[in-house]
């Protein structure tokens, strides 16, 4: 790692401030970042941890609203979300056990790994990512391989989700890293369905519109027979085929389903 | 009952309690006063002509203390290949020099262009980022026969091409083996790949030289399998050290599975900067750079035949090897593919007609050598692979025309030149079948089917040659060390032992099973006898611990000197108690004149030739204390059947491992325990193997597998709890403890089983697959159903 | 630099450290408590694994500043004060669940973390539990068992051998 100071502020508002320093950035869980810092990928001139921010933490529940801090471990969501099962379960399954107890939502979704867990629950479960600046719907969000539509310094402090009817995610691990080779996240909310999917794309997580319409109207594994995506712009690496990818969307999505 | 102690019990391990409180004494654990760091700055491209190296900025950077570059070394000794191969036609291997730090040339990535000591590592690091270094990329060649093709650039510019040598063997049988194909009634042909692992002991390669300029004397502490022979490489074919101001430590280690056993151009860089700038040198590789500085395994393409008469005897088997290098050759590397693969082909049957050719090439990759079974797993892996495939095509039970084929009669003279002492494949078979349950396979696969899944089941046999020696035989073979073993007993005036064994324990428990034996043959508890190992200032001479040989050949070491120790204490004994020699009998720790009541215990004896008071110095030096060395006469052959049943989930590919049986024959066993955990470990390891892993490079000779984001090691989630059966024992014939070795059957077994399962699950599931090449990853399985 | 100070398996502990000094790194080389490892420097292999907080942590993936004021259990804390070794740490050597040693301390400190919250894991849950603990000794086979008896379960019917 190159030298760096690290800062940490004990409100949203002293983090913003620092992170305005130049060359400052955002500490979360640091589960992607302290491994790239490892590589020298990155050279920050300070890091604002944001750990110590009791206003990001914890998770508020309220009929079928579900409100996450920012700065809330996966361990976390995954024992306190039980309002919303499936995003518990998306959780509990991210990493190992030793990185849930560090990485958090808000971490995981600025970072927009192409093969992390959340951006699929969020995008699936149409949720709101809040920021210290403004309200960003999942559809606004996510703008391609790690990348967001985050400004700079702008931080992740509560992520809202609506519980949907019914909804789960089926993740195809990749075997080395364990993270998702394909994750599909299913959520019914009324009569529309959301099927977003991580893993597989070059251009990150994003929603099977046939699927959803397929789904919305008879919400089944069978509803998905003969639907299939293309391997065009799928993630072809050695770990699978961007075919083999867009047969494992279908395949985890009906899974997804069934388990819904 | 079990034995509660000595040679068939198992005691707990006396190592575990430190390694469970954190009180270990690993190399990074280690930390000499002023102490310097290195970082060595690494070639990024697989090939290239380097045409200078400016350090003038990177000096200046703060707390540099110097940097050192190939010119530093130009005096200085390459790093040695150990084993002189000689090819089919009477010639020597190619053998090009392998410098410590880049000379003209990188031909790697990973390959060390230049070294910065400092007084911390972050800032080593940092002022290695600030050297200037001008390499013209020249192409690579990555695919080994496209680097044996006309015109195919150079990894060494001085060689005559990249052919290090086209090994046949045995070359005189070679008419008769393709003799015997022209008239075979079937002949099954199978290609297939062992692909390129990475050993990944989980501790990291760490070097920390010493020196002290008053006396001279050199201390190196390293992760290694066997410092004496790091001592003999590096003090005499690198840098002109004389053993006795050469002083090598390898404490605590944290795994090694052959990677360890090799010397390293930072053992040596660690060795020498210490004397240049008068101060101790630490590195610690982290893992991304010991994916690609640690020697890996494997890497063999190969086209196996196997003829069969009209009554399913196999007549002749010819297998053709490409055999990876990579850039340079390690120390052990010519042997692996060589004499350590061809001379197993035979397998567990009486193939009367074997004929093995072996081409080894360099590659822009990194250097390839021994890997937990060393070429026994190449050899075992495609002939029971084709053995298999050849079951498929004849319609005929697999397990059938193995045992039809087996080797009953022992001893056996094989076509490939070595002789197996003992063995009973008939008897592992026996059991595999009767602990695998193949009764209830059926049961199984149906309810298997219900849930979707595609079951397999898939059986292998194994043999290896375990206890590496004898040293007569492998000079022959071009081996350039000896292969013995040494161990000193050193009896105390009070009656404890301390032995001191050339062997290195590194995860097998020696300082636990080593005791039992000597406690046994003594009749003392094996609380009074230590166990020191990995210090050549401690232990007279070691070869190291590698090819499963520790106890045959260490331990065999360590009985010698424990017999010869017995026989001066009875001549003590007996003049203590006015007998003679002739009569002395110990048994429980006891001394006593046959045929009377007369006895002293242990402890009189040894305090006697300590407090010579009353001793007959006329007749003995006072004192006990014995070294044996130790060569065998023979290599041993542990041998079994391996049994492994999957699930194959055919919309995805993915495979799990629903069962997995082993039997084997170690012969004697000394701590059953421990024993069943090497066998864990290796299945671990072939699991990993069959399914996971696998090194890949791309076509620039950029390793794609660097790290565990893509390199995938076996979780525990991956393997299920195996069932292993050591019952079937024919005890070696010529080491005096019967034992064979157990380092490394399980990685040795295991893969075969493993690939033989999938392929019966798939085509028990309608497809028309007959091989997939491991790793057996889900995309490779799902793929191989597309297309079959 | 900054100064940080945590409790460190019941004493106190403060040390100068830099930014980018990982917890792992305090813990070795200022505190000299060597049992914690480092075999990766990806955060997949575990044996770095603390407790920080009571919670299973990488602690190569921590910062030492981060763990300012917390309450940080090591290897070297999990014995009892004359040497007895615990539950866990004497059922991985009943049950030979360590053979080189190195990912052990990381291993004994997720089991430890698993048996507080699930004191009676299944053999999966247990699996699934070590994702993050790599070991290439044992094949997972003897940690496994180990842990299932740590729990007080019976795995007599496990083949010992």
């Amino acid at each position: 790692m190159y030298e760096f100071d690290i800062e940490r502020p004990a409100s949203i508002v002293a983090a913003a401030k620092a992170l305005n320093a130049e060359g400052a950035q955002a500490l979360g869980g640091g589960q992607t970042l302290i491994p790239s810092l490892k590589q020298r990928l990155d050279q920050p001139a300070t890091l604002v941890c944001l750990g110590g921010i009791a206003e990001m933490q914890g998770i508020n529940a309220s009929g079928n609203d579900l409100s996450i801090g920012g700065g809330t471990t996966h361990a976390d969501v995954a024992a306190g979300a039980g309002a919303y099962p499936a995003l518990a379960a998306l959780a509990g399954n991210i990493g190992d056990p030793a990185v849930r107890n560090r990485g958090t939502i808000g971490g995981s979704l600025a970072n927009n790994d192409p093969s992390a867990d959340y951006p699929a629950a969020v995008l699936g479960s149409e949720a709101i990512v809040r920021t210290n600046l403004r309200e960003i719907a999942a559809d606004n969000f996510f703008d391609g391989m790690f990348a967001t539509t985050l400004r700079e310094g702008e931080i992740i402090t509560r992520v809202d989700f609506v519980v949907p009817e019914k909804a789960a995610y089926a993740k195809f691990d990749q075997p080395a890293s364990r993270f998702a080779l394909v994750g599909v996240f299913v959520a019914q909310y009324g009569d529309h369905v959301r099927v977003a999917v991580t893993g597989a794309s070059e251009g990150g997580v994003f929603r099977w519109a046939e699927a959803e319409a397929a789904l919305a109207a008879d919400f089944s594994p069978a509803a998905l027979e003969g639907l299939s995506l293309s391997g065009d712009g799928m993630i072809s690496d050695l770990h699978g085929s961007g075919d083999y990818r867009a047969h494992l969307v279908g395949v985890m999505a009906k899974r997804a389903v069934a388990a819904a | 009952m079990p034995k509660d102690h000595g040679i068939g019990a198992s005691p707990k391990r006396r190592e575990d309690v430190r390694f469970l409180t954190g009180a270990g004494n690993y190399t990074d654990d280690i930390n000499v006063k002023g102490q310097a760091y290195v970082h060595f700055l690494r070639s990024d491209v697989a090939h290239g002509t380097l045409n200078g190296v400016d350090t003038a900025a990177a000096e200046a950077m703060p707390g540099v203390v110097r940097i050192f570059t190939g010119a530093d070394f130009a005096e200085v000794g390459g790093l040695p290949c150990g084993w002189q191969v000689t090819d089919r036609f009477g010639e020597v291997m190619q053998e090009p020099a392998h410098p410590v730090l880049a000379q003209g040339k990188v031909r790697h990535v990973g390959d060390p262009i230049a070294a910065v000591v400092a007084d911390t590592y972050a800032q080593a690091r940092d002022a290695a980022e600030a050297i200037e270094y001008d390499i013209d990329e020249l192409p690579a060649v990555i695919d080994m026969k496209a680097a044996l093709s006309k015109g195919a650039p150079k990894v060494h510019d001085d060689l005559t091409s990249n052919l290090c040598f086209d090994w046949g063997f045995v070359e005189e049988n070679k008419e008769a083996v393709e003799a015997a194909f022209a008239k075979a009634a079937h002949v099954t042909t199978l290609e297939l790949v062992n692909q390129r692992l990475v050993a990944n002991a989980m501790e990291p390669r760490v070097a920390v030289g010493d020196y002290h300029r008053a006396t001279d004397e050199h201390t190196l502490y390293t992760t290694s399998q066997n410092p004496h022979v790091i001592r003999l490489l590096m003090g005499a074919f690198v840098l002109g050290i004389p053993e006795h101001k050469l002083r090598v430590v390898a404490p605590d280690v944290g795994g090694g599975f052959g990677s360890k056993i090799f010397h390293y151009a930072e053992e040596a860089f660690c060795t020498f900067a210490a004397k240049a700038i008068n101060r101790p040198v630490k590195w610690t590789c982290s893992r991304s750079e010991a994916f690609i500085s640690d020697a890996q395994g494997r890497d063999h393409v190969t086209k196996i035949e196997l003829a069969l008469d009209k009554s399913n005897n196999f007549t002749a088997l010819r297998t053709d090897t490409h055999a990876n290098m990579g850039a340079y050759l390690s120390t052990f590397a010519p042997s692996v593919p060589t004499w350590l693969h061809g001379t197993l082909m035979a397998g567990n049957y009486k193939t009367p007609l074997i004929y093995v050719n072996v081409k080894a090439v360099f590659t822009n990759t990194v250097p390839v050598d021994a890997y937990r079974g060393a070429g026994r797993p190449e050899a075992t892996f495609q002939l029971e692979r084709v053995i298999d495939k050849a079951a498929r095509e004849l319609g005929v039970d697999p397990i059938k025309l193995r045992r039809q084929n087996f080797i009953t009669e022992f001893p056996y003279a094989t076509p490939v030149a070595v002789e197996y002492d003992t063995g009973d494949y008939v008897a592992t078979m026996d059991k595999l079948e009767e602990i695998a349950d193949m009764g209830g396979f059926e049961k199984r696969r149906k309810a298997s089917a219900k849930k979707g899944l595609l079951r397999g089941l898939g059986v292998n046999c194994y043999i290896e040659a375990c206890g590496i020696a004898p040293s007569h035989l492998v000079g022959q073979l071009g081996a350039r060390a000896g292969l013995y073993e040494s161990a000193t007993v050193r009896v105390n005036a009070t009656g404890g032992i301390s032995v001191m064994t050339g062997s290195h324990s590194h995860g097998q428990g020696h300082e636990t099973a080593f005791p039992q034996v000597i406690a046994d043959m003594i009749g003392i508890d094996e609380s009074m006898i230590e166990i020191v190992h990995g210090d050549t200032s401690k232990v007279p001479m070691g070869m190291g611990t590698y090819g499963s040989r520790s106890l045959a050949v260490g331990g065999s070491a360590m009985v010698r000197a424990a017999e010869k120790v017995i026989n001066k204490a009875k001549k003590i004994a007996a003049h203590l108690m006015e007998a003679s020699d002739a009569d002395i009998e110990l048994k429980d720790g006891q001394f006593s004149v046959a045929g009377t009541d007369k006895s002293v215990a242990w402890g009189d004896v040894t305090l006697a030739a300590y407090v010579p008071h009353n001793y007959p110095l006329e007749e003995l030096e006072p004192g006990l204390e014995e070294t044996a060395f130790y060569d065998p006469a023979n290599f041993t052959y542990p041998a079994g059947a391996y049994a492994c049943e999957v699930e194959v989930d055919p919309e995805t590919g993915k495979v799990t491992i629903e069962r997995f049986t082993a039997t084997d024959d170690f012969g004697t066993l000394v701590n059953p325990m421990i024993v069943s955990g090497q066998v864990h470990g290796g299945i671990g390891q072939g699991i990993g193997q069959a399914l996971l892993e696998g090194c890949v490079y791309d076509d620039d000779g950029q390793l794609l597998t660097g790290s565990y984001m893509d390199y995938a090691m076996p979780r525990a989630d991956d393997v299920p709890f195996y069932k292993v059966d050591h019952s079937c024992a024919t005890p070696c014939t010529h080491n005096p403890l019967g034992v064979k070795g157990c380092g490394e059957a399980g990685a040795i077994g295991s893969p075969p089983s493993v690939v033989n399962a999938v392929v019966d699950a798939l085509q028990r599931g309608g497809h028309e697959v007959t091989h997939i090449d491991m790793p057996l990853s889900p995309s490779r399985v799902w793929q191989a159903m597309q297309q079959g | 630099m900054s100064q940080v100070s945590m409790t460190v398996n019941g004493k106190v502990a403060t040390g100068e450290v830099e930014g980018r000094t990982l917890l792992v790194e305090f813990l070795r080389e200022n505190l000299g408590l060597t049992g914690t490892h480092v075999g990766c420097d990806t955060s997949q292999c575990g044996a770095c694994v603390v407790h920080v907080n009571g919670r299973d942590v990488k602690s190569c993936t921590m910062f030492a500043v981060e763990a300012d004021g917390a309450e940080v259990i090591t290897i070297e804390g999990m014995a009892a004060e004359d040497g007895t070794l615990g539950t866990i740490q004497q059922a991985f050597q009943d049950y030979h669940g360590l053979q080189c040693g190195f990912c052990t301390p990381g291993m004994v400190m997720t089991a430890a973390s698993l048996l507080a919250a699930n004191p009676k894991p299944s053999e999966a849950e247990i699996r699934a539990y070590l994702e993050g603990n790599i070991c290439r000794c044992t094949g997972y086979h003897n940690i496994v068992r180990a842990i299932m008896a740590a729990s007080g379960q019976d795995v007599s019917g496990i083949a010992a051998e």
